[in-house]
């Protein structure tokens, strides 16, 4: 009798729970014609967009050619702008504090900081063919912690002399002979499906 | 069936007893453990804490960082939440959930409790920095234990700390040339709106002690044309104590710090006032039972800052550090000062290290203004949180270091050199010398 009752209970919880699953999906955002790539595509889009312009037209500009303040890693000490590179991380950071299905952090097989040294197979694979293979990006999923994630590499580029001098001359830099227009690391956007 | 009955009226008796308690203002039966010094004053205010009963991690998590939060935030948090949350880290977080405070800080478990809270194993900085040596070779055969016990880092608050800063301050000596605290503002000096004993506007019944009215007329308060019932209230809506509320409708950074430390975090979650009694740390007896406010240490009508600097201290707390303070280095340069002998700010008191003044910025255009941080823990603990607010002030980083790293310096109130250096700046150096090496053999004339 028993048995017979939790059998029951256990047909009428699942179809509950597929049917809420449904209803739910039905509700949410339509997700027709957006492919996870095309959405890390779009994402990355804008970070390299916003990024470039800061270190163009903010850095470069006021610190290596006019000379009117300079850029540090120790900014708020230092009474200085943020370095791009932390300007994109913070953004990440405030990025993962909002309830968003994405996250993106800057890497590098040259890493200044070893903590921002690929980690995962995919960092490390997606890494290395982004700087071996110019103009293209890189695809795939990855479980992490029990998730699933697309996960999209893109190679960050050297796109002003502020780039390459800031690393170039870091103490802490695994490479010191980077040139303008080389790829120095690489975004990494991470969408769970 | 009398079993059965009496079980129920044990039941009753058990539920009417412990909702007497729940409802009453002793809910200590429902500690489940003897809690951290950082909460104990606030121990039954279960609420404080546990704002949802029926919450978990991430309720926890969100009244930690209501009181926490912001102090964290001003602190350039070395390792936040954000840090964690990329799923790259999830490896990392199947060893420590570091999103979460009370991963680390886990409240009522007094048996693992150590400093500052902790209740990891102190190794606990090995689960992500385990590889630190070939990054850092200076830091070869050490101990994992030993990086924040030895002076050298923080978990939370690395500002005085960080290798470049190190690097900015190697070669400092232990007394800087200048040596001057910073100045608090000088309040107000309007001479047009000063009031004299004449203009006290307390109402006569209330106005009978004229050495409370001479007091008040010598005060900041008159000087600045606050009359009696700018605090008291109106003759018909007389309040012969104000409270704290009437305090921080002028002093509100003052009052948000002292509602913020430990002396006033009782106010805070509007339970009945910290007492010395309370306190976990040796207190006088005589103190036992003042009760902590505003005029506690300011008095009601004279804001003596340089009595609420030192003796307003020395009246309650009666631990090594407090009574080693008579004849100190730091009190001769305090009673120096008081003589006319050395120039304002030369002196030492307990405020000045404990409380000390900081900077507020007034935005574009606007004046800097000088505050007095009344929340005593802000620089207390881990005591290298206090380097770069005060120590700094007179002191070169090296000596700031080794002297804070030196328990038996800190009990003794810095009678002497510290026992040991801690060789934090020269690990920097060496560091950088490393790399210029790295660079000189790399280029094509090295």
């Amino acid at each position: 009798m028993l048995k017979q009752f939790l059998t029951r209970s256990a047909v009428v919880g699942s179809l509950a729970f597929v049917l809420g699953a449904c209803s739910q999906q039905g509700s949410g955002p339509q997700t027709t014609g957006i492919t996870p790539q095309m959405m890390a595509d779009s994402l990355h889009a804008v970070m390299e967009s916003d990024r470039t312009v800061y270190t163009r037209l903010i850095v470069n500009r006021l610190q290596n050619e006019e000379g009117v303040i300079k850029a540090s890693e120790h900014w708020k000490d230092d009474t200085a702008l943020v370095l791009p590179a932390q300007m994109f991380r913070f953004g990440a950071e405030m990025v993962a504090e909002k309830d968003v299905p994405f996250s993106y952090s800057l890497q590098s097989l040259w890493p200044v900081n070893s903590q921002n040294a690929p980690k995962t197979p995919a960092e490390k694979e997606g890494l290395q063919f982004v700087a071996d293979n110019k103009g293209q990006n890189y695809y795939t999923e990855e479980t992490l912690g029990g998730q699933k994630y697309f996960t999209a590499i893109y190679a960050d580029t050297a796109v002003a002399p502020a780039c390459v001098t800031c690393h170039n001359d870091h103490k802490d830099t695994p490479r010191t002979d980077f040139k303008l227009g080389d790829v120095m690391g690489g975004v990494v956007i991470r969408i769970p499906i | 069936m009398r079993t059965w009955g009496l079980w129920a009226l044990c039941s009753l008796l058990l539920a009417g007893y412990l909702g007497a308690r729940l409802l009453g203002q002793d809910r200590s039966v429902f500690l489940p453990g003897e809690t951290t010094s950082g909460h104990h004053q606030i121990e039954l205010a279960c609420g404080a804490c546990h704002v949802d009963p029926f919450g978990g991690g991430d309720v926890l998590q969100e009244a930690c960082v209501n009181c926490h939060g912001a102090e964290l935030a001003a602190s350039d948090d070395s390792h936040p939440k954000s840090k964690f949350t990329d799923p790259r880290n999830a490896d990392r977080l199947s060893q420590i959930d570091a999103r979460y405070c009370i991963s680390c800080h886990v409240e009522h478990r007094a048996e693992i409790t150590q400093a500052m809270g902790l209740t990891l194993p102190p190794d606990y900085c090995i689960a992500c920095h385990r590889d630190i040596e070939s990054d850092r070779p200076t830091h070869t055969g050490m101990d994992h234990t030993t990086c924040q016990t030895g002076g050298c880092h923080n978990f939370h608050d690395n500002r005085a700390l960080y290798e470049d800063f190190l690097l900015d301050h190697a070669g400092e000596p232990d007394l800087l040339p200048v040596r001057l605290i910073q100045r608090r503002d000088g309040g107000f000096t309007g001479a047009a709106l000063a009031l004299v004993t004449a203009d006290s506007d307390a109402p006569a019944q209330r106005a009978t002690d004229a050495a409370v009215v001479a007091e008040w007329a010598a005060s900041g308060h008159a000087l600045a044309g606050v009359n009696c019932s700018d605090c008291h209230g109106a003759a018909g809506a007389w309040v012969e104590a104000p409270g704290l509320a009437v305090c921080g409708e002028c002093h509100a950074e003052p009052v948000a710090g002292f509602l913020a430390g430990k002396h006033g975090m009782r106010l805070a979650q509007e339970l009945p006032p910290m007492t010395p009694a309370m306190a976990r740390i040796p207190m006088h007896e005589e103190a036992a039972h003042r009760e902590l406010t505003c005029a506690t240490c300011h008095g009601a009508h004279g804001y003596d800052t340089a009595f609420a600097a030192v003796q307003a201290c020395a009246t309650c707390h009666a631990d090594e550090h407090t009574a080693a303070y008579e004849g100190s280095p730091h009190h001769r340069l305090w009673l120096a000062e008081q003589a006319g002998d050395l120039p304002p700010g030369s002196g030492v008191t307990c405020a000045t290290c404990h409380m000390p003044r900081r900077e507020l910025s007034g935005g574009v255009g606007e004046a800097e203004r000088v505050t007095v941080e009344h929340n005593q823990n802000a620089t207390l603990r881990p005591n290298e949180k206090m380097i770069r607010p005060v120590c700094l002030s007179c002191h070169g980083l090296p000596f700031a270091i080794d002297a804070l790293a030196d328990p038996a310096l800190v009990a003794n109130n810095f009678r002497g050199r510290p026992a040991r250096h801690i060789s934090s700046v020269e690990m920097a150096q060496e560091n950088l010398e490393r790399d210029r090496a790295r660079r000189e053999s790399a280029s094509p004339d090295g």
